[in-house]
């Protein structure tokens, strides 16, 4: 078991990182698709609205990423003290 | 020990002070979450930029980052100061800015202010809800017996559930004896008012009783940590505890949790679209089940351990999320239901045109009728149609009845109920003729542009499958939740403990458990086709199962099942394996 449990470490490594990049992604994605939003606009009421909509979405998504962040790092962490074997055990 | 094995009416008091307090927060929490619709016109209306970002601010910030810091804040007070004095001052924060909450003037009265107002008193909320649940199980945790643990601090683990039962149960009533006009308006505060009297019992309780024995003994010797946050997080072997904790068993329990009711609730009435109370009503049935089932499995803990009790709860939701996702749009699907059950079909009802109050340059042609089914299901339609004016339209009071009344008197005229679309050219046709101020209409029905609402009664047979299936989904809660506060508690020292403890269960609760509406809807977006323009309605329960899985491989691995029986050792549990 102690075996699986440090090899899992690599695992948790890359997915720290992966949670990361998907985050930057989706969030680049709809800041992008916001963007997109604010040119189609037809009038002064439909720009208005979709800015105010790019200005909710950056700021939903800078709370997530900044949340998100210290989460995949602590990730990266667990990982690490796996494949370290910190959490080994005599006792299975 | 064994005093308080001894006093089995002390350990009972104890439990009542701290959960009471617990459910209060938990009731003050939600109320702001049940009510965001409605919270939202009073004080942050959409046509307003800058309240609309504080809105978001309010949802976002106080679950994702204030809740943890919470957990920072008052849980360094409860390791330096003493559990007793942290979790009063707690519930203090919590029922003041709930209360305050209830007496801020709309938008409309005080402008900009409202919202910030609202915004500053829910992060305090946030930030009050943080530190109190690392407080209430701890103190238990640190009166009850050894081998008892699991079943006396189930008793909190019960309170959040109970506090969304409280919550949508005060709505309810006082909704249902306000009328609906009523509660929009005005009584709404209502159920923030109330806790302000549920807080004050409370307060007196818990300032009656004493100081957690265990915390007592180390402040008497002199052995309280000086620094519980760098003892927490800069310790190797404190942290690799609090990251084991985190992606091993409270991220899977945060997720579960959430799935199991305000998941629930949001897909029977948003994508199933059963009405308002019954949808709440079955939440309500399914707590009332669900609830002795976080005793069962506390006290279960106990004997055959935390460990594998929670694992299950995860596989269970893992395996049978979207079978039982997949039921619930069956049986609301009318398309699925025997044409033979149908008791009467109605044509359109009535027909009514309402100008468009933002930009008068639109009017919406609104349609309704009915489908009644033998089994006592009642389907609502409510149909939409956009018109596009040449012009905006300038009406007076007395002109906008005029046109309204065009309409709607069209569907009371025609005596035979005609079909929609007659009485949408009829309907245009008036429009057309009543000639009121510039109208000059495009006439311009898009297709894309109609929008269908429906309201379904579910039949009682129906309803009670439903209230069955949520129920299936608590008792998973239940499982996951049930053992996790005598698991946190044993995992770390008491010198540190409610430090150690508050942080991976509010960041794997709030934000691991609370984005499961923004990520599920996210990835429903991904499923959206010409074929499938709404998307895939199951698809949202990825996130759940996904971070469920995940918790489940890292838990059932690394994870012992062991019972610490003595949780005033200073060192954390795990070593000992």
């Amino acid at each position: 078991m102690n075996t699986i449990r440090r090899a899992l470490g690599i695992i948790w490594i890359l997915l720290g990182p992966a949670a990361a990049i998907f985050m930057f992604v989706q969030a680049a994605d709809k800041i992008s698709a916001s963007n997109q939003r604010i040119e189609q606009a037809v009038d002064e009421l439909a720009r208005s609205t979709a800015e105010a909509a790019k200005l909710n979405i950056q700021l939903q998504w800078g709370i997530i990423i900044g949340i998100f962040l210290p989460i995949a790092f602590g990730l990266i962490i667990f990982g690490y003290y796996s494949l370290k074997g910190e959490y080994d055990r005599e006792i299975e | 020990m064994k005093s308080n094995e001894d006093k089995p009416s002390s350990i009972y008091q104890v439990i009542g002070a701290s959960s009471v307090g617990t459910l209060i927060e938990w009731y003050d929490f939600y109320i702001f979450g049940s009510l965001a619709t409605l919270i939202s016109k009073q004080f942050f209306p959409e046509e307003q930029g800058t309240a609309a970002l504080l809105s978001t601010l309010a949802i976002f910030a106080a679950g994702f980052i204030v809740r943890p810091f919470g957990a920072l804040v008052f849980g360094r007070l409860g390791d330096l100061l003493g559990r007793k004095f942290t979790f009063l001052l707690t519930l203090v924060l919590m029922g003041g800015s709930t209360f305050a909450i209830g007496l801020v003037p709309g938008y409309k009265t005080i402008g900009v202010a409202a919202p910030l107002i609202v915004l500053f008193l829910r992060l305090v909320q946030g930030l009050a809800l943080g530190g109190e649940y690392g407080g209430a199980a701890t103190y238990v945790a640190e009166h009850a017996p050894a081998k008892r643990r699991g079943y006396f601090t189930s008793w909190i683990q019960t309170t959040a559930t109970l506090g969304l039962f409280l919550s949508l149960g005060v709505i309810l009533f006082t909704r249902n004896q306000l009328g609906i006009d009523q509660f929009n308006d005005w009584g709404w505060r209502v159920p923030f008012w109330v806790s302000i009297l549920l807080v004050i019992v409370s307060i007196y309780i818990r300032m009656k009783m004493s100081e957690s024995p265990l915390f007592a003994k180390l402040k008497k010797e002199g052995k309280t940590s000086k620094n519980p946050l760098k003892e927490s997080f800069s310790h190797k072997a404190n942290l690799k505890m609090v990251l084991l904790a985190l992606f091993g068993a409270v991220m899977g329990q945060g997720v579960i949790w959430y799935t199991g009711q305000f998941y629930a609730q949001s897909f029977i009435e948003n994508t199933c679209k059963v009405d308002f109370e019954q949808s709440r009503t079955i939440i309500l049935w399914a707590i009332v089940l669900g609830t002795p089932f976080f005793i069962l499995f506390g006290a279960l803990s106990d004997r055959i351990g935390r460990k594998w009790i929670m694992m299950l709860g995860m596989l269970l939701g893992i395996l049978s999320y979207r079978s039982i996702y997949q039921k619930f749009i069956d049986y609301t699907n009318p398309a699925l239901k025997s044409k033979e059950l149908v008791l009467e079909e109605s044509g359109v009802r009535s027909v009514m045109a309402i100008p468009d109050t933002k930009s008068n340059q639109k009017l919406f042609i609104v349609s309704k009728k009915d489908t009644s089914y033998s089994d006592g299901a009642v389907f609502k339609y409510t149909t939409t149609d956009t018109l596009y004016l040449a012009e905006p339209l300038n009406l007076s009071a007395d002109k906008s009845a005029q046109v309204v009344f065009a309409c709607t008197t069209l569907g009371a005229d025609s005596g035979s109920l005609p079909t929609y679309y007659t009485m949408k050219s009829q309907a245009t046709e008036a429009l057309q003729n009543a000639k009121v101020d510039t109208l000059n209409l495009l006439v311009n029905y898009q297709g894309e542009k109609t929008a269908i609402g429906v309201e379904k009664k579910v039949g009682k047979d129906t309803f009670w499958t439903m209230i069955f299936l949520v129920f299936i989904q608590i008792v998973y809660v239940t499982m996951v939740y049930g053992p996790i506060a005598a698991f946190l508690v044993e995992l770390f020292p008491t010198r540190i403990r409610y430090t150690s403890m508050s942080l991976p269960y509010h960041v794997g609760n709030g934000v691991f458990g609370g984005l499961v509406p923004f990520l599920s809807t996210l990835i429903i977006e991904y499923t959206k086709s010409p074929a499938m323009p709404n998307g895939s309605p199951l698809a949202g329960l990825w996130y759940p199962i996904g971070i469920a899985s995940v918790c489940l491989v890292i838990g059932a691995l690394y994870l012992t099942n062991h019972i610490d029986e003595d949780v005033m050792d200073d060192e954390n549990e795990y070593i000992h394996n």
